[in-house]
């Protein structure tokens, strides 16, 4: 390496054993000539690369990363490449909102025999990173903090739910409560302007059910655990959908599970509440009307009107009605279907990918890795067993750098591709306040692009994405070489 | 007697910037806009830095503790006229850059006082911690008013509590009121330039009994060490209170108390980079703070993780060391994703162990 020191970058290549591997092979031994950019990982077939692979290898200093494997209906395997289809295809359009040009990523098929088509490649990938130059390194990135622009129209009238049926709701509870083992929804927390989950096991715990735009809680997180118990859930629109795509992953049985729901007018941004509030001593009152919530605070009126004050994810909420229910209380809430980009996305598309890379790496510095955005994810189900935590592989540093705090939110968005519902509990969760659903919001608009306007926990019965694929894939445009 | 000195309101950041001279760290409170929720965090003061006096969101416990520390370096080498000989040569790194923590508050002063009992008071004092304890000042501004979560004079401190701190400011009308509570404070007043302030004592003292009237009256905790062992084995009791819990680390990463800690090795040492040896901030909330090599967990159940949270807090280390590891900072209710609320659970404890203590 030292004689090309200067002249070679860095390109990582992962083949498969059975098809591109064999075709390098052939290339070598035709000697067609070849940059020497290349350093080639052997992996058993492109359904073994994961998408973690890539982005971590572009974290850590490569120019750029190639992937290669069998021709689609060729995998040794029959489908092990449709799958790694998807998954690179999802990698490569998430790559940008982290700063990561796309271009420095590809993948491509090359058989055993095409020895030829095999320098080609190379030679124009290497080309092409050579014409990109060495990559932009997080490091050295511009720390760049910027605020989203919350002046957002909603696509359904946000309010206080004042007018729920919440007396109708307790009644049904306790009715049912005697089938249940518990019923999950939220009541008062430490003051009256923060609510907490609560178990509900008697009529007494029933009493202390509360609903309205202080629920910011996603109750369904707590759902896999008790699998196989009979459960009862309260629910708004959002957290039905974690249901839904917990049943489609089959991580919960239907039959187990009674879904209680009250149409939703949406949820306060409890950081931008506790922002205005400050510091006090005792909370007042707490009083709504339909179109805000008023806190007094220590002798002093806060008034959070929904229209200004509400979650980003409530703008551009299609379901604040339950997808899946048993019990259903309340009108349901209208809503207008139209184009919405959430606002930190929306910031993120204004920017550069310098100015991406520099904002990511302003906004991890402050990263603790608490792991209360994993932990509060109601589709993070390995929890204890989280690769980040892994010594076999290590595939995070216990070492504090910005990046692979990065990389450990990277680990998050891309499990959970094709399966986030964007409830928004990670960035809500998160003590410090990282804007990191965008990374999630980024992957589930690459997953509608891809697959056909394809959006998670909508429809129960419904494969995700990424746990299947096609023969013929209408909505990816591969790259010709 | 020169202990006592005074800043106009506006000085405070110059102070920091002139003690940030001649080398020393100087740890300010740093608002870092997000999203939507700022947060305060400790940086070092540089010129340009814009300090604010507000709680911060994350304590300054890396001052001494940073969440991840280089404990030593090692590389193995051959020896080239006999390639069978190999040696392994380790570095150890030694830190402790003078370093003054700015503007905390009295439960971030507590916390360091909590740290200091296992890390020096122990059968051996930790190299690491000490190095960067000795080299440590901390000026403190006591806090004007309680707090909804704070709960600081429920276990022996409060919002002028001198506790872990070498200097106390204190907020007047038209400035600041700077307490010397140590030597170590009295040389940082003495290097600071600042006028004379001991006629505005009085004032400094009425500002502070103001800020302990505001106080919601605390709760009798004297019987919270025997209630909470009376309550060890029930389980029912804990998963009741730990429902909610999704046994994330922020409770115990944004305590300024906390002190766990995990060792791991990075890095191969036959290679030019050579290996590492890191420390860094452990969990107890975690299922893997427990998992032994085997594969067996004492501690699989996250009722069973609040239980030694709780109880380390407010009975084991009291036991051992006297005050609770506990400042009341509240932070681990309002950095939980579901509020969780410790002083919730013992006074839980507390009232369910009536007639059992
Ligand atoms: S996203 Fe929709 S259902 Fe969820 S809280 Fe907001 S408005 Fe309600
Ligand atoms: S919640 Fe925030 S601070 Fe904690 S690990 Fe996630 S991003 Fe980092
Ligand atoms: S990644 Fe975030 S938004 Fe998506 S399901 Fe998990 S918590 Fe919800
Ligand atoms: S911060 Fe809250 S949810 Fe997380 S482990 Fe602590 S108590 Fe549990
Ligand atoms: S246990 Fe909670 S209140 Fe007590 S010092 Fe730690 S974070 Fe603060």
């Amino acid at each position: 390496m030292p004689v090309l020191e200067g002249k070679e970058l860095r390109i990582v290549g992962f083949l498969c054993n059975w098809c591109s591997y064999g075709g390098a092979d052939t290339a070598g031994v035709a000697r067609a000539g070849q940059p020497t950019d290349l350093r080639v990982i052997r992996v058993p077939c492109t359904g073994r690369v994961d998408p973690l692979f890539i982005v971590k290898a572009l974290l850590e200093g490569a120019d750029g990363v190639l992937v290669s494997g069998c021709h689609p209906r060729d995998c040794h395997y029959s489908v092990g490449n449709f799958y790694a289809r998807r998954r690179l295809e999802v990698v490569r359009e998430f790559l940008p909102v982290i700063g990561i040009d796309p271009r420095r990523f590809a993948y491509t098929w090359v058989s055993a025999s095409e020895g030829q088509r095999w320098q080609e490649v190379v030679q124009k990938f290497t080309a092409e990173i050579h014409d990109l130059g060495p990559a932009p390194r997080l490091e050295d990135a511009k720390p760049l903090l910027r605020l989203a622009d919350m002046a957002l129209t909603s696509l359904h009238p946000l309010g206080t739910g004042e007018k729920a049926a919440l007396a109708e709701l307790k009644e049904a509870i306790k009715q049912k409560l005697p089938e249940l083992d518990f019923v999950i929804g939220w009541q008062e927390g430490y003051d009256a302007a923060h609510t907490v989950p609560l178990f509900m096991k008697t009529p007494e715990d029933v009493d202390k059910l509360v609903w309205g735009p202080l629920n910011v809680n996603n109750p369904a997180v707590y759902l896999p655990q008790f699998k196989g118990k009979k459960v009862g859930i309260v629910v708004k629109g959002c957290d039905s959908r974690s249901i839904a795509e917990l049943l489609q992953e089959k991580l919960i049985n239907r039959e187990d599970v009674t879904i209680f729901s009250i149409p939703c007018e949406g949820v306060l941004d409890m950081a931008r509440v506790n922002t205005e509030l400050g510091r006090y001593t005792k909370i007042d009152s707490v009083t709504m009307d339909e179109a805000s919530v008023t806190i007094t605070a220590d002798g002093t009126e806060h008034r959070f009107c929904m229209t200004e004050c509400a979650q980003g994810k409530c703008y551009g909420c299609t379901t604040p009605g339950a997808v899946i229910a048993d019990q259903r209380f309340g009108t349901p809430v209208e809503v207008t279907p139209a184009a919405h980009t959430p606002p930190e996305l929306a910031m993120l598309d204004a920017m550069s990918l310098e100015e991406r890379m520099g904002f990511w790496k302003a906004q991890m510095e402050r990263c603790l890795r608490c792991y209360a955005c994993r932990n509060a994810c109601p589709m993070c189900v390995c929890r204890d067993y989280c690769i980040s935590d892994s010594r076999e592989p290590h595939w995070m540093s216990q070492g504090e750098s910005a990046r692979d705090k990065l990389f450990f939110q990277t680990i998050h968005a891309l499990h959970l591709a094709g399966r986030c519902t964007g409830c928004g509990e990670c960035q809500r969760a998160c003590p410090v306040g990282i804007p990191i659903l965008a990374l999630r919001q980024q992957i589930a608009r690459a997953v509608g692009k891809l697959f056909g306007g394809y959006q998670s926990g909508i429809n129960p019965e419904a494969i995700p994405p990424l746990l299947t694929y096609a023969v013929e894939e209408p909505h990816i445009h591969e790259r010709d070489w | 007697m020169s202990k006592i000195r005074f800043v106009a309101s506006d000085g405070l950041p110059g102070l920091a910037a002139s003690l940030a001279k001649g080398g020393r760290r100087v740890l300010v409170p740093v608002e870092k806009p997000a999203a939507s929720k700022p947060s305060v965090v400790f940086a070092p003061y540089e010129p340009g830095v814009k300090m604010t006096l507000a709680k911060a969101t994350v304590p300054p416990k890396e001052a001494v503790l940073p969440e991840c520390e280089t404990l030593m370096t090692f590389q193995k080498s051959r020896d080239p006229a006999d390639l069978n000989q190999t040696t392994l040569a380790l570095t150890a790194v030694e830190e402790g850059v003078p370093t003054v923590v700015f503007a905390c508050r009295p439960c971030d002063a507590r916390g360091f006082a909590a740290l200091d009992k296992p890390f020096l008071e122990g059968l051996y004092a930790d190299p690491y911690y000490k190095a960067r304890r000795e080299k440590l000042t901390v000026a403190s501004l006591t806090c004007a008013t309680g707090c909804e979560t704070c709960f600081c004079h429920w276990v022996g401190g409060g919002p002028t509590s001198p506790i872990g701190s070498d200097v106390l400011i204190t907020e007047i009308e038209g400035g600041y009121v700077l307490q010397a509570m140590t030597p170590k404070g009295e040389e940082l007043l003495e290097a600071s330039g600042l006028p004379d302030g001991a006629d505005k004592f009085p004032l400094a003292e009425a500002a502070r009994k103001a800020a302990w009237a505001s106080l919601v009256p605390a709760p009798d905790l004297t019987a919270a060490r025997e209630s909470l062992k009376a309550m060890f084995e029930d389980t029912a009791f804990w998963e009741a209170e730990t429902a909610r819990c999704l046994s994330c680390g922020a409770c115990t990463y944004f305590c300024p108390t906390c002190y766990c800690f995990n060792i791991t090795d990075e890095g191969e040492p036959q290679s030019p980079c050579g290996g590492r040896r890191l420390r860094s901030w452990d969990n107890c909330m975690s299922s893997l703070y427990t998992r032994e090599a085997s594969g067996h967990n004492p501690r699989p159940e996250k009722y069973q993780r609040m239980r030694n949270r709780v109880s380390h807090k407010f009975w084991t280390y009291p036991e051992n060391w006297g005050p609770y590891l506990c400042s009341g900072c509240g932070r681990c209710i309002t950095n939980c994703p579901v509020c969780l609320d410790i002083r919730a659970i013992v006074l839980d404890a507390v009232a369910a162990a009536k007639g059992k203590v």
